[in-house]
């Protein structure tokens, strides 16, 4: 007697379609399954069983044979447990297999019969309804994950509730769709930071522009802190920004329950002892690295130049083209990773540099040697750079200062004229950035990054063209000489 | 330390001692011959000259100070004498080569070698109008006890000295004690007396060295008088403010907006106005003037 049910395996961010077929024959009983299964994914085995004997169902005593087709495609984890489970009871006629049409599953079994969530639902959702699957089983806290994708979930808190449903004795509620997106939460403020206008007005601009920024000086002055308060300052995402992440932490396990949509851009902050795999993405079955849980949102490397240099430089491709893509034996996967790089780092190795208050005992060697850590190709990425000085005393005491949303709505106005009609540089705007190129260590590649950051000057005025003024604020962000090679 | 040699210097001249210029002819111990690359003539090792030396890991400050006198005792026509290293040395070849002028490195090292590695590209743009000189034979390796050496050869070609920073076993120091005792004039530039980027030059002030107040200060031994740059009349009204905040010291930027009272994009643009034209430079995130203002 043989049954199928049909899952989804992910490679990468797609969702592959998987059957899974469930075989009786008669014999002694056996329980086997095929088609290249990972570790997780053999172990199923016990958990099927267990699950379907404290649901009150029937093992059948026979022997009993599961492939997962395709067979070249390695089947990672712990989500076939359910459609194996499905595909089984179908098999043994305990549910008729007609009931299982047009239904996809996906979700791990407990001991007890209980269905726990797993990983890239959203994924496996879309997956299912690209085929023109109408339904998916998945565990109850996964539903709202799934019905994002369109399609109308099954919630399941118990295996049997999937036999009772599939016998037709029992009717989840039907599922309402999102129409609003939620309102962020998690946001940091901007009126924590007290004085730095100098970084402030370089975090807004980076926010107008979507301009890399880096971040230099002396070590507590709040380099981090300002850097944690850009995604406070960013539009919010829109629907279809706010799929791709979800569907990214989907997959790397990171949605938070009871909130499947991530709505706030994403802020990522990895350590710089992280792993160039687990910045970019990797492992045999490609996963999403840092830079992918980034899209859309802020990758954050504090003491950049600790960190190892190929690391920084396999950052070059995903700043390029917005995606990363990884080749390994078992296949090639496509990530996107069109994130916001903000980068913080002393301005020395001792860090006393930038700091009037402390002598830097540097020597001159080891300052070039700081220095070189950074290519001038990655150190080219920046449109904004800015030195954040010691704040006074003075400073710390004052007033709270402009709290985020008022600058979030600049923002949003000066991205929607950034967008609709670009500001062009007037003759003298043009004169100066010449003059600039003729007078200053300015690369082309320099070049054009002020003219960038000169039109998001102009949109954050809402001035008509870019003039010289905005050219010359524009400037004043361009790579410091402590930077520049000596 | 390995230093690479770069393409094959094919314009080496060779000065034996009698061909040496007067003034370095007379000091106590003249080298027994000069080596020679770059493409201007003996002559100029003749003109009247002005050593600047200091502190290689130097302030902000003290580079500025290098590159600035650099600048304006080329543009007043004097030849700048240093040793390439970095730090002072190198700031005070740059000011130079800014303005257009003419200026000797003396290596401690053959003048094949590149030293400091880092120089290799100013070296070679000395070499376009300027010379670099050395003692030693093409081919001669660094080493620490030929610096020392190399500093007779620095006070020796200049009439006058200036120190910038020199911390209290500063290598600049002995350059002074050279000048010193051939009998030339020793500047040096006043700095904090808390900092010990200026314990060396602040002990030479006390020991009767000429305090650098400005370029005037070098320039009138030479009967020479500053080259007059007039202050760009077209600065903006926000430049102007700033400016005139930073004629009392430096400051970042946040320190400017709150004394001038300006927004941070405004000031910024003023700012960048004010470094293009040469009066203010930044360095690690605080802002000074550069070029002296005349009135």
């Amino acid at each position: 007697m043989l049954a199928r049910t049909i899952t989804h395996a992910l490679v990468g961010l797609d969702a592959r379609r998987v059957e899974v077929e469930a075989h009786l024959q008669n014999g002694l009983p056996a329980f086997a399954i095929v088609g290249l299964p990972d570790r997780a994914c053999q172990e199923a085995k016990q958990r099927v069983r267990s699950g379907i004997t404290s649901a009150e169902l029937n093992w059948p005593d026979r022997r009993l044979t599961v492939n997962l087709a395709p067979a070249e495609l390695r089947k990672e984890g712990s989500g076939f447990d359910l459609p194996i489970a499905l595909a089984v009871l179908a098999a043994s006629r305990q549910v008729t297999e007609e009931s299982l049409r047009g239904h996809a599953a996906v979700g791990e079994l407990a001991l007890d019969g209980r269905v726990r969530p797993v990983t890239g639902v959203l994924a496996a959702a879309e997956g299912a309804k690209e085929q023109g699957l109408s339904r998916l089983f998945c565990a109850a806290v996964s539903a709202p994950e799934a019905a994002l994708a369109g399609i109308e979930p099954v919630p399941l808190h118990h295996l049997a509730e999937a036999a009772s449903y599939l016998r037709g004795e029992w009717q989840p509620e039907p599922f309402d769709e999102l129409d609003e997106l939620p309102a962020p939460v998690g946001l940091l403020d901007l009126a924590d930071v007290r004085g730095q206008e100098r970084a402030r007005r370089a975090l807004e601009l980076a926010a107008a522009g979507g301009h890399n920024l880096l971040l230099g000086g002396p070590p507590g002055t709040g380099k981090t802190m300002l850097a944690r308060r850009l995604p406070g300052i960013l539009p919010p995402l829109t629907r279809s920004e706010a799929l791709e992440v979800t569907r990214i932490h989907s997959v790397a396990g990171l949605l938070p329950p009871g909130r499947p949509l991530v709505t706030a851009p994403p802020f990522r902050a990895p350590h710089h002892t992280a792993s160039a795999p687990s910045i970019v993405g990797g492992g045999s079955g490609p996963r999403p690295g840092e830079a992918s849980l980034a899209h859309r949102g802020v990758l954050f490397l504090d003491e950049l130049a600790e960190f190892p240099r190929p690391t920084l430089e396999a950052l070059r491709q995903p700043l390029e083209d917005g995606v990363i893509s990884i080749a390994r034996v078992e296949g090639r996967a496509v990530f996107p990773a069109r994130f916001q790089l903000v980068a913080a780092m002393n301005l020395c190795p001792c860090g006393a540099r930038g700091d009037p208050a402390a002598e830097c005992s540097c020597s001159t060697q080891r300052l070039a040697a700081y220095r070189d850590k950074l290519s001038r190709a990655l150190l080219d990425r920046f449109d904004l750079l800015v030195t954040v000085p010691r704040p006074r005393a003075v400073e710390l005491a004052a007033a709270p200062a402009e709290a985020s949303e008022l600058v979030r709505e600049r923002v949003v106005a000066a991205r929607g004229r950034l967008r609709e009609c670009r500001p062009t540089r007037t003759e003298a705007a043009n004169a100066l950035l010449s003059t600039a190129v003729e007078r200053l260590p300015l690369s082309a590649r320099g070049r054009a990054r002020v003219a960038r950051v000169s039109a998001t000057v102009a949109a954050l005025a809402a001035a008509e063209a870019v003039a010289p003024e905005h050219v010359a604020e524009a400037l004043s962000f361009r790579t410091p000489n402590e930077l520049a090679a000596a | 330390m390995s230093a690479a040699v770069i393409e094959p210097i094919r314009a080496v001249r060779r000065l034996w001692r009698r061909e040496l210029p007067e003034l370095l002819r007379q000091i106590h111990d003249p080298p027994q011959a000069l080596f020679l690359r770059g493409a201007a003539g003996v002559e100029v090792l003749a003109q009247p000259a002005v050593a600047i030396v200091g502190a290689r890991a130097c302030s902000p400050y003290g580079a500025q100070v290098a590159r600035m006198l650099g600048r304006e005792l080329a543009s007043a026509g004097l030849v700048v004498v240093s040793g390439l290293a970095r730090g002072v040395d190198g700031e005070a070849h740059r000011g130079v080569l800014d303005a257009g002028g003419v200026t000797v490195a003396v290596l401690g090292c053959g003048i094949d070698r590149d030293y400091p590695a880092a120089h290799a590209a100013l070296a070679q743009r000395i070499c376009e109008r300027g010379l670099v000189v050395s003692e030693y034979e093409p081919g001669v390796e660094p080493a620490p006890w030929r610096f020392p050496a190399r500093n007779r050869i620095i006070a020796g070609l200049a009439a006058a000295t200036v120190i910038v920073e020199a911390r209290e076993r500063s290598g600049a120091l002995i350059t002074a004690d050279f000048a010193l005792e051939d009998g030339r004039e020793v500047f040096a530039v006043p700095g904090e007396i808390t900092g010990t980027l200026s314990t060396g030059t602040n002990r030479l002030l006390r020991q009767g060295a000429t305090p650098l107040t400005s370029t005037e200060d070098v320039l009138e031994l030479f009967g020479l008088a500053a080259s007059q740059r007039p202050r760009p009349s077209t600065l903006g009204v926000d430049a102007t403010a700033a400016l005139a905040r930073l004629a009392d010291g430096a400051a970042s930027a946040d320190e400017l907006a709150r004394a001038t009272g300006l927004e941070p994009g405004p000031l910024a643009a003023g700012l960048a106005e004010l470094e293009l034209a040469g009066l203010v430079a930044e360095a690690e995130g605080c802002y000074r003037v550069v070029m002296p203002l005349r009135h």
